[in-house]
C-alpha cells in the first residue's frame, strides 16, 4: 500500500511538472523552445503509435510517416480553403469541417490505408512488410507531389496552407487566451492539447499491452509458428496491430496539420520514418517509458546539434563542413546499427523484450531507469 | 507502333540493369534468407566512384580508353570491400538474432551510406562525362544508341558469367549447398562464412557495374539514386521469385518493360489524368500485385509458409 501511495505522489508530481513545462521552458529558453517541445510531443505520439507495430507485434514498418501524411492531408483538405480554389463549383467556400470531426476520419482513412497495405503483405514473412511500407512511404510522396494536375487535389510541392487551427469548445488554439488572469499563448495551448493526446496514447498502449490482444501480439513477435499453434489468428492480429499503428499515425497527422497550419510533401520524407523508427529502437521496443525517452532524445537532438555542431565547426575550421541535418541522419543510421548490435532491447528495455533479444546486461537496466526518474 | 518499339527497347535496357541489381538481392536472399536493404546504396556508391574517378582521370589528361577500365575496376574493388564490410559489421553478428534485428541494421546501413555519400559528393547531380561519340542507330522508327547497346550486351554477358560460376564451379556448388542447408553444408566442409562473404562481394561487384550503367544511361548520378533503384530491383527479384537467379533476370527485364510501357501509355489509358511522372509507381504496383496473387514469384518455390 505504501508503494502505491508513493507512486501516486510521483504521478502527481509528474503531472504538475508537465503542466508547468511550457511556462518553465518559455521562461528559461524562450518561446521558440516551447514550439520545439510541442514538436517533441508530436514525435512522441508518433513513436508510441509505431511502437504498437514494431514494439508489440514485431512488424517492421519503414513507411510510418506515410500514415502521418495521410492524416495531415485529410485535415489539410477538409479544413482549409484549398478545395474552394480547386473545385469552386462544388465547394464555393471550402469545406471547413470542424477538427473534431476530421480527427476520427483521418484516423480511419489512415487505418484503411494500413489495411490495404497490410492485408496482402502480412500473410507473408515480415521482410516483405518492411519493403512494402518502404515503397508506400515513397509512393505517397509521389502522389502528393503530382496530384496538382490535371485536377489540383494536393497543390503539389507547394503544399496546402491556411489550414484552420484546432479549436476546443469554440476557443481557437491559435491565439493567446486568458484563463484566470494567466496568459496562455498558442504554443502553450497546443502543448496541452498534445499532452492530452499523448496521455491518451500512453493509456491505450498500456491497456493494450496487458490485454489478451497485447499478449497475443507478443506471442506472435516471439514465435509466430508457436503462436498460431496456440490458436492465435496471427494474420488478423498482425493486421490489427498494423492498422492501429496507422490510425494513431493518421490522428497525429491531423494534429500536426492543425498545429502547423501548413502541410507539404517534404515534411513526409523517408528520413522522418527512419527518425521515428530510431526513437522506438533507441528507447526500447515495446516499452512505453523507453519509447518516450527515445522520442525526447531524438526530437531535441537536431536543436542541440544546431547549437553545438555549427559553432564548434566554425571555431575549429572557420566554416561549416558538415551541416547538422546530414550529421543528424548519420547519427540516426549509426544508432540503429549500434543499438541492434550491442543493446538490441534499447536504452530502457521492456522485460519480455530483453529476454527475447538476449541482451545480457542485468545491471544496466536499473541504473538507466534510476537516472531518468 | 514506333512508340511501342521504342518503349520496348528502353524497357529492355533499363530492365537489364534492374536484373543485375536484382541478382545481388536474390543471391543474398537465397543464401541467408535476408533482404539486404543496403544493396541499392552499394549501386549508388559504385556509380559515384566511377564518376568521380573518371572525371578526375580525364582531368589529368589520361585518355578515356585507359581511364574508363581503371575507374570501373576501382569502383568494383571499392564496392566489393563495401559489401564485405556491410556483411561483416551489420549482418554476421546478427545471423542468429531475431529477424527484426538484421532488418533494422540494414536500414541503418543504407541511411549511413546515403548520408556519407551526400557529405562526400554533395547534394548535386553529377553528370557522366562524354567519352566517345554516342551514335544513335535507328531501325523501324525506333532509336537505340551505342551506350544502350553496350549496357545490354554487358549485362547479358555478366549474367551468363554468373550462371557459369554458380552452376559449374566449386564456389557455386558451395553457394547452392548453403542455400539448401547451411548446417549440412558446414558439416560437409564448406567454409560458410567465407562463401557468404564472397557472395556479398560478387553481388556488390555487379552492383558497381550496374551503377556505372545507370549513370551512363541517364548521364547522371546522385546520392539518392540508390534508394528507388534498390526498391525496384527488389521488386524485380520478388517478381521473378526471390532466391532464384533466373527469376531475378526474368523479373528485371519484365519490370523494365512494364515500367517503360506503363509510363508510355498511362496518359492514354487514364485519359490524361496520370502522366509519365507516375513511372516510379509501377514497380510498387507490380510488387503489391505479385504479393497478392503469386507471392512465390514467377519462377520461385512457395515461400508463404516459411515464417
Amino acid at each position: 500500500m505504501k508503494a502505491n501511495h508513493k507512486s501516486k505522489l510521483l504521478l502527481a508530481a509528474l503531472v504538475i511538472a508537465l503542466l508547468l513545462l511550457p511556462f518553465i521552458t518559455d521562461a528559461l529558453l524562450g518561446r521558440s523552445w516551447v514550439r520545439i517541445v510541442d514538436f517533441a510531443m508530436l514525435y512522441i505520439m508518433l513513436a508510441l503509435g509505431l511502437n504498437i507495430v514494431v514494439g508489440y507485434a514485431g512488424l517492421l514498418d519503414l513507411g510510418y510517416i506515410a500514415f502521418f501524411a495521410v492524416g495531415a492531408y485529410c485535415y489539410a483538405l477538409t479544413g482549409s480553403p484549398h478545395l474552394a480554389l480547386a473545385f469552386p463549383m462544388m465547394f464555393p467556400a471550402g469545406v471547413h469541417l470542424p477538427f473534431w470531426i476530421v480527427l476520427p476520419m483521418a484516423a480511419l482513412v489512415a487505418g484503411g490505408f494500413g489495411v490495404l497495405l497490410g492485408a496482402p503483405t502480412l500473410r507473408l514473412r515480415g521482410d516483405y512488410l518492411a519493403i512494402v511500407t518502404l515503397g508506400f512511404g515513397e509512393i505517397i510522396r509521389i502522389f502528393l507531389n503530382n496530384l496538382d494536375a490535371p485536377v489540383n487535389l494536393t497543390n503539389g510541392p507547394q503544399g496546402i496552407s491556411r489550414i484552420d487551427p484546432v479549436s476546443v469548445a469554440g476557443v481557437s488554439l491559435n491565439s493567446t487566451q486568458h484563463i484566470f488572469g494567466i496568459a496562455f499563448p498558442a504554443v502553450h495551448l497546443y502543448f496541452y492539447l498534445f499532452l492530452a493526446f499523448t496521455a491518451l496514447v500512453v493509456f491505450v498502449s498500456q491497456r493494450l499491452e496487458r490485454s489478451r490482444i497485447g499478449r497475443a501480439w507478443m506471442a506472435i513477435r516471439e514465435d509466430e509458428v508457436a503462436a498460431s499453434a496456440m490458436g492465435i489468428d496471427t494474420r488478423n492480429l498482425k493486421l490489427l496491430a498494423f492498422a492501429m499503428g496507422a490510425m494513431s499515425g493518421g490522428a497525429s497527422g491531423a494534429l500536426f496539420a492543425g498545429f502547423q497550419g501548413f502541410v507539404s510533401p517534404e515534411s513526409f520524407s523517408l528520413m522522418e520514418s527512419v527518425m521515428v523508427l530510431c526513437m522506438v529502437v533507441l528507447g526500447g521496443m515495446g516499452n512505453i517509458a523507453g519509447v518516450i525517452l527515445g522520442g525526447i532524445l531524438l526530437a531535441l537532438l537536431p536543436e542541440v546539434l544546431r547549437h553545438i555542431v555549427v559553432p564548434a565547426q566554425q571555431a575549429l575550421f572557420g566554416r561549416t563542413l558538415v551541416d547538422p541535418e546530414s550529421l543528424r541522419m548519420l547519427l540516426f543510421g549509426t544508432a540503429l546499427i549500434v543499438m541492434m548490435l550491442y543493446r538490441p532491447a534499447g536504452l530502457l528495455p521492456s522485460r519480455v523484450r530483453r529476454r527475447e533479444l538476449g541482451a545480457d546486461e542485468p545491471a544496466a537496466e536499473t541504473s538507466v531507469y534510476d537516472a531518468t526518474h | 507502333m514506333e512508340i511501342l518499339l521504342q518503349q520496348i527497347i528502353n524497357g529492355l535496357v533499363q530492365g537489364s540493369i534492374y536484373a543485375l541489381v536484382a541478382l545481388g538481392y536474390t543471391m543474398v536472399y537465397g543464401i541467408l534468407g535476408l533482404i539486404n536493404f543496403a544493396h541499392g546504396e552499394v549501386v549508388m556508391v559504385g556509380a559515384m566512384l566511377v564518376l568521380s574517378s573518371l572525371t578526375a582521370m580525364l582531368g589529368w589528361g589520361i585518355p578515356p580508353v585507359l581511364a574508363l577500365p581503371v575507374s570501373v575496376m576501382l569502383a568494383i574493388t571499392g564496392c566489393m570491400a563495401l559489401g564485405y564490410g556491410i556483411e561483416r559489421i551489420a549482418y554476421r553478428p546478427l545471423r542468429h538474432a531475431p529477424r527484426l534485428a538484421p532488418l533494422i541494421t540494414a536500414i541503418g546501413v543504407s541511411i549511413v551510406l546515403q548520408n556519407l555519400a551526400m557529405m562526400i559528393w554533395g547534394r548535386d547531380y553529377h553528370s557522366f562525362p562524354q567519352l566517345f561519340a554516342n551514335t544513335t542507330h535507328s531501325f523501324g522508327g525506333a532509336v537505340i544508341n551505342d551506350i544502350q547497346i553496350i549496357i545490354f550486351i554487358m549485362a547479358v554477358a555478366i549474367m551468363a558469367g554468373l550462371m557459369v560460376v554458380v552452376h559449374h564451379t566449386r564456389l557455386g556448388r558451395a553457394m547452392r549447398a548453403i542455400a539448401e542447408n547451411q548446417h549440412a553444408a558446414q558439416l560437409m566442409g564448406v567454409d560458410v562464412n567465407r562463401v557468404i562473404s564472397i557472395t556479398f562481394m560478387l553481388g556488390s561487384a555487379m552492383a558497381a557495374v550496374a551503377g556505372l550503367m545507370v549513370s551512363a544511361n541517364y548521364g547522371l548520378a546522385h546520392y539518392y539514386m540508390g534508394f528507388l533503384l534498390g526498391l525496384k530491383a527488389f521488386t524485380a527479384a520478388v517478381l521473378g521469385g526471390i532466391g532464384n537467379l533466373r527469376g531475378a533476370m526474368l523479373g528485371g527485364l519484365l519490370l523494365g518493360l512494364i515500367e517503360s510501357l506503363g509510363a508510355g501509355y498511362i496518359g492514354d489509358l487514364s485519359g490524361g489524368f496520370f502522366g509519365s511522372n507516375y513511372q516510379d509507381v509501377f514497380a510498387f504496383l507490380v510488387l503489391i500485385a505479385v504479393l497478392v496473387f503469386r507471392p512465390s514469384g514467377l519462377l520461385g518455390e512457395r515461400l508463404a509458409e516459411r515464417a
